[in-house]
């Protein structure tokens, strides 16, 4: 996985976002709600590196700490989501007869939920919902789609000769789910982990920026929350581009990471990349 | 001496909408150590069910299956040990390996379940397998992908071969290898079967091999069993219509092709 080169990237930019995230308070010039009446609505400058908001605060003071946010929050109800997702769905996919049934229907049903509204309605009824309820709420909203997955993945693979084999040397079963299938599931598991984490950020900022969650959780949401409020849009680009591109660029390295699990996990996928890679570099010297 | 007998052996599968099918009925069979019997019979014909009747993978519908006399048990250490004495070489080693673990990993995990050797006596026991099929013993770190078709159902057969079994079920080993390395896998059963004196239940639709492998043939047609005896009375005297069938659809060096002989009863699966 360390490898191969758009993991690499994937994980480059994840990188630069922790450390924004971690060294906030040193690498921000200004602190988040620090204003500085003498400028307002400001374009970039050398001291104001991404423009102002309405108020004289630092946009890109504001993007720094709202990483934090974003990365514990899109995290917690990644691994959240995953855990139900593992457990729900190889068990529906394992289980036969009402119990895998129920399992399955269970899964089905939080897939119709529509997400946004849930999230808005258990989000609002706290006066200051903490990161963690707001990831569990994330989380419960975005389990199912995996889930699915799995239990699809989990019983095709319950037939396979391989599993069979392993059946009839008298393995026990809670071998056969953890060595046997586990491992074949891992870039399933992998790419919906990051999936959730994709859908939990998006999910965040989304409440930031219809307001449900309070304007005192600093992200990127709460950013174009702010601009919006304001009438940013067009002139004040400043205010809105760079939480948008923060958010995309986020996505882009988490979707760039999945690739890259997804090459490792498969043994034949990551041979067909060292052989690629080879005969690269194979016809790079020939034609030097 | 070890025996493994089927008795009035029949299964019934479900099918959703349209009741039963029989998959096997009143099936009588047995296995003895040092001794190959070849079951044959065309797609269908339930060879592959008594396999995984045999290996409890799946349960009868009715009938016995007795180990040595005794009837076998169905779970916990009485279905392991069980297991351990009758082990099975599956069709397809693509399929049959796990392509997640090393070569390694697939003829240890017998080795350590049934305690064949102490824990560290596994490295050596491994090599020792991969040399009695006649692979190098350091394809032990690969993975199944890196390996051939051949050399995959030898490592598939070094496992089954793992926990020392008196007996093994053999479904189709080399259907889904080239023609070419049929012979060496089947020429390596064999021998195994010869030095161990396992007893050997060999599934196949081909009746030539059958022959040429195997003491007694059992045929098996619409999951009955429809004609048995010692390997060149079937083949040279055959009392079944459908044995006639099968043995005729079979190319034969002796005889002229386009004498137009050839049936499609026997629906080969590759």
């Amino acid at each position: 996985m360390f490898t191969n080169r758009k993991s690499i990237t994937g994980l480059v930019i994840l990188g630069l976002f922790a450390l924004l995230a971690a060294l906030a308070d040193v690498v921000a010039p200004f602190g988040p709600l620090e204003k500085d009446y003498t400028a307002l609505k400001q374009p970039p400058s050398a001291t104001h590196w991404l423009g102002t908001t309405h108020l004289g605060e630092d946009i890109f003071s504001q993007i720094a700490h709202g990483t934090r946010g974003v990365l514990l929050v899109g995290l917690t109800a990644g691994v959240l989501a995953t855990l139900v997702a593992v457990i729900v769905g190889v068990s529906a996919g394992f289980l036969t007869g009402w119990r895998g049934e129920s399992l399955s229907a269970l899964s089905n049903v939080f897939l119709v939920l529509p997400a946004i509204p849930l999230m808005i309605i258990v989000a609002s009824q706290y006066d200051d919902p903490s990161l963690f309820l707001i990831s569990a709420v994330l989380a419960i909203t975005g389990w199912a789609w995996g889930a699915r997955v799995l239990r699809a993945q989990t019983m095709s693979l319950r037939s396979r000769d391989f599993v069979q084999a392993a059946r009839a040397n008298g393995e026990p079963l809670w071998r056969i789910i953890a060595v046997e299938m586990l491992p074949n599931l891992t870039a399933v598991i992998a790419s919906s982990f990051v999936g959730t984490v994709t859908a939990a950020v998006l999910g965040l900022t989304t409440l930031a920026f219809v307001g449900v969650i309070p304007i005192t959780n600093l992200n990127w949401g709460t950013i174009l929350y702010w601009a919006q409020q304001n009438g940013a849009f067009p002139e004040f680009w400043w205010w809105y581009v760079p939480a948008g591109l923060a958010i995309a660029l986020l996505g882009a390295a988490l979707s760039l990471i999945s690739f890259g699990i997804d090459e490792y996990v498969n043994p034949r996928l990551r041979s067909a990349g060292e052989r690629a890679r080879l005969q690269k570099k194979r016809t790079k010297r020939s034609t030097a | 001496m070890t025996t493994l007998e089927l008795r009035g052996l029949t299964k019934r599968y479900r099918v959703r909408g349209s009741g039963h099918m029989l998959a096997l009925d009143d099936v009588d069979l047995s296995i003895t150590s040092g001794r190959t019997v070849a079951l044959v019979g065309q797609s269908g014909s339930g060879k592959s069910t008594i396999a995984k009747i045999i290996t409890q993978l799946e349960r009868e519908t009715s009938g016995r299956v007795l180990l040595d006399g005794a009837p076998i048990p169905r779970r916990g250490r009485g279905l392991r040990a069980y297991r351990q004495q009758v082990r099975m070489v599956f069709q397809d080693p693509f399929a049959s390996l796990n392509p997640y673990h090393t070569v390694h990993h697939h003829i240890a995990r017998p080795l350590l379940l049934d305690r064949v050797v102490p824990r560290a006596g596994v490295d050596d026991e491994v090599a020792g397998l991969l040399e009695k099929v006649r692979l190098e013993p350091g394809l032990a770190a690969r993975r199944p992908h890196e390996l051939s078709g051949g050399q995959r159902q030898r490592v598939a057969i070094a496992r089954a071969l793992a926990s020392r079994p008196a007996l093994l079920v053999a479904d189709e080993p080399v259907s889904m290898l080239d023609v070419s390395i049929r012979l060496g896998v089947l020429n390596l059963l064999a021998e195994l079967q010869e030095a161990d004196g396992l007893g050997v239940l060999y599934i196949t639709h081909d009746l030539a091999t059958a022959r040429h492998f195997s003491d007694e043939i059992v045929v098996l047609h619409h999951g009955r069993v429809v004609e048995r005896g010692p390997s060149d009375d079937v083949i040279l005297h055959p009392r079944h219509e459908y044995t006639r069938a099968l043995r005729d659809a079979s190319p034969d060096p002796d005889r002229h092709f386009g004498g137009g002989r050839t049936a499609d009863t026997t629906g080969s699966r590759s």
